[in-house]
């Protein structure tokens, strides 16, 4: 009755089949065409593709695709123990931190914050515009009642930009110094930098439950340290070679190469990187409010959710401010260190 | 002359390659360059170089470009790694020191000036200048003033805060060559210093260094591929082709008697009036001669041509300070004038 029946029985494998009742649960196919009757049946392909679940229908020793699924889904709740017993206490300090933090952006009452966050900008970026700018965003938002959401996004995005840059720029400086690891590396941050972000948050709810707030952590820090990592590299390989032999010619250490040349000369590059991963943090937290990441993403969720068009919307525009302070401000720095660096 | 030379190359290869040992054999037996190339894939940068280098002397390594005169140069503090051969500073075998070794000789014996200058762009002059001293982690108030001391030297004062990319080219090599003599080493090596620089700031460099030099006494090699540079600079030449010597002694020496064709090539259109000196043309003292005058040995003879207002038939009696050392027949300068090439030539 099945168009591969004909098959096995040329191929004699009738026996390996297995005339065992077919006791295989019901492919999805098969459910439909139950619901639609005898009519369904009728109308299927006349030459279908050899695909597992239409050999299955003719030899039950065939596996169908969803027990591959399955088989997937075991392996990782088997290996789940294991795995959580190592990465749980690594990543316990990311929960601590960013709870912390939105502890603290919480507590902290807004007329010291506001001026506080003002103040930092105009250290960073040593520029009027984009510090009254930022000053004005800020208000905004707090005047519109999003006061609160923009903090906890804000919070997140100063931890694992944090984290970021403290684990990427040592990976990119160890990076810049073999070729081998270089070679090794660069496929696994293409893999990051093109998995869709959806993807990451799967293997991670399995891993973690999604009250804890190291989930969505690492599910940013993943996505966002991949430019670091990138730019410092290639900013220390980019470093002038005549310098570099000079410095060698005059017997500097490694250290005193790579704290004194190196690293001021890559500077620029490496501050481009990090303008990336606070840009990607941002695009991330957004996303990770479907694992329960607190802020202005939850607010676009519920637009979606309960089709609030409005709320979806402000909350939007606020994620967008957010961006373009936190873009400007790290691109004045990045300007900055550019300047002394050619001693304008 | 002196007791040890402080700088000694003795049998030295080098080959670029990942076999470079495998097929230094070749070489050895005889392979020319572009055949080691075309059949081994592997470039030869130096082959049995030995060259003595005087302590308080300029020694000039010349050659085109290409002819492996970087690549010796980088030899010496070991920036490239020799395929074969020995490297000894003041009699100690640099192939034998420890990487902390090789740092402390870097720090302490030999400074380096570069073609491209090589400052560090993020730092002041004055820090540029003080780096090797803060390498070695001296006290930086004295570091400063060392520095400032020797940006004086070479006529950079009052740029001390300047940053590299607001100098012209001659005065970031002025800062080069502050932050070589601040290192304070009795060896400086100058990889074409001065041949990024424009013709007349070339000339006052060299009377730089050569002022410098009078006072200092260090021990320099000094790479160029311009003659006038090797002759005006050189107390002894090296001539590279293709990697090997082919020629070293006195400069003038090799002027009036060069080996090789290639440098028969180089030495032809030389204003040789101008380089050569009475010391290498004079004969010696017979008392039957009449002199029309004296001139000292370190004339040139552009200079005794102009004293003799053109006149062939007379000679000159040659001082060293107040003793007469030898004489000069006006006739011996003229021939020495034309170029050996041309004069084979027309024997023929
Ligand atoms: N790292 C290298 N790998 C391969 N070949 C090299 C390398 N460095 C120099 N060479 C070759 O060695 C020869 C001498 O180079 P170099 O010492 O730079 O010449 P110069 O300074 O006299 O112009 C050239 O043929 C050059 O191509
Ligand atoms: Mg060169």
């Amino acid at each position: 009755m099945a168009f591969y029946d004909g098959v096995f029985k040329t191929l004699g494998l009738e026996d390996w089949c297995g005339e065992a009742a077919s006791n295989a649960p019901l492919s999805m196919a098969d459910l439909l065409a139950k619901a639609g009757g005898e009519k369904a049946e009728a109308a299927g392909p006349i030459f279908p593709f050899p695909s597992l679940d239409h050999l299955n229908k003719s030899c039950d020793s065939v596996i169908q695709t969803r027990d591959l699924t399955k088989g997937i889904e075991d392996g990782f709740l088997a290996a789940k123990p294991a795995l959580k017993s190592v990465l749980d206490p690594l990543t316990q300090p990311l929960s601590w931190m960013l709870d912390g933090a939105l502890y603290l952006f919480n507590v902290v009452p807004w007329f010291i914050m506001i001026p506080l966050l003002v103040a930092i900008s105009w250290y960073a970026s040593r520029s009027k515009g984009v510090t009254i700018f930022v000053a004005f965003s800020i208000c905004l938002l707090a005047f519109i009642d999003h006061y609160d959401v923009a903090m906890q996004t804000l919070s997140i995005i100063f931890v694992c930009t944090g984290i970021s840059v403290l684990l990427g720029v040592p990976i990119g400086i160890a990076m810049s110094r073999s070729d081998s690891l270089q070679r090794a590396t660069v496929p696994v941050l293409d893999l990051l930098q093109t998995l869709p972000t959806f993807v990451y948050l799967i293997p991670l709810i399995f891993l973690f439950s999604v009250t804890e707030s190291k989930l969505y952590g690492i599910a940013i820090i993943l996505y966002a340290i991949v430019p670091v990592i990138r730019l410092t590299d290639l900013g220390i390989r980019l470093v002038d070679r005549d310098v570099i032999e000079a410095a060698n010619a005059f017997g500097m250490s490694s250290r005193q190469k790579l704290i004194g040349v190196q690293l001021p000369l890559a500077l620029p590059n490496i501050m481009a990187g990090i303008n990336q991963t606070i840009m990607m943090s941002l695009a991330m937290v957004v996303i990770a409010s479907l694992v329960s990441a607190p802020g202005l993403g939850v607010n676009v969720l519920r637009g979606i959710r309960n089709l609030e068009l409005g709320v979806g919307i402000v909350a939007g525009v606020g994620i967008v401010l957010l961006a373009v302070i936190l873009d400007r401000v790290s691109k004045a720095a990045l300007s900055r260190v550019d300047m002394t660096r050619v001693g304008h | 002359m002196t007791a040890q030379p402080k700088v000694r190359l003795r049998n030295l290869y080098k080959i670029f390659g990942p076999i470079d040992k495998t097929v230094l054999e070749h070489v050895k037996a005889g392979m020319s360059k572009d055949d080691l190339l075309a059949q081994h894939n592997h470039v030869l940068g130096l082959q049995d170089i030995n060259v003595d280098m005087q302590a308080g002397e300029i020694t000039v390594v010349m050659g085109l470009s290409g002819s492996g005169k970087s690549t010796l140069i980088r030899h010496l503090n070991r920036l490239i790694e020799p395929t074969a051969g020995e490297i000894l500073v003041d009699g100690e075998d640099v192939m034998a020191l420890s990487k902390d070794g090789l740092r402390g000789i870097r720090q302490n014996k030999m400074s380096m000036v570069f073609q491209k200058f090589a400052l560090l762009p993020h730092r002041t002059v004055q820090q540029n200048t003080a780096m090797p001293l803060l390498v070695r982690g001296e006290d930086p108030a004295a570091c400063e003033a060392e520095a400032v001391k020797w940006l004086e030297r070479v006529g950079l004062a009052g740029y001390e805060n300047h940053y590299p990319a607001q100098l012209s080219g001659g005065m970031q090599q002025r800062v080069g060559i502050a932050r070589a003599l601040t290192a304070n080493t009795d060896i400086m090596l100058m990889d074409e210093a001065f041949s990024a620089l424009d013709p007349l700031i070339r000339t006052d460099m060299q009377d730089l260094l050569l002022e410098l030099q009078k006072e200092l006494h260090k021990t320099i090699i000094f790479i160029t591929h311009d003659l006038d540079e090797a002759l005006k600079l050189a107390d002894h030449l090296v001539i590279l082709k293709d990697g090997a010597v082919v020629q070293q002694g006195e400069p003038q020496g090799i002027l009036l008697n060069p080996n090789d064709p290639y440098i028969e090539d180089f030495v032809s259109d030389i204003n040789r009036a101008r380089v050569l000196r009475v010391k290498s043309v004079m004969g010696p003292l017979d008392d039957t001669t009449q002199y029309a005058g004296d001139v000292d040995v370190g004339d040139s003879l552009e200079k005794l041509i102009s004293i003799s207002g053109g006149e062939t038939g007379q000679a000159y009696r040659v001082l060293d300070g107040e003793t007469p050392v030898g004489q000069l027949d006006m006739r011996d300068l003229v021939k020495a004038l034309v170029p050996r090439v041309s004069s084979s030539k027309a024997e023929d």
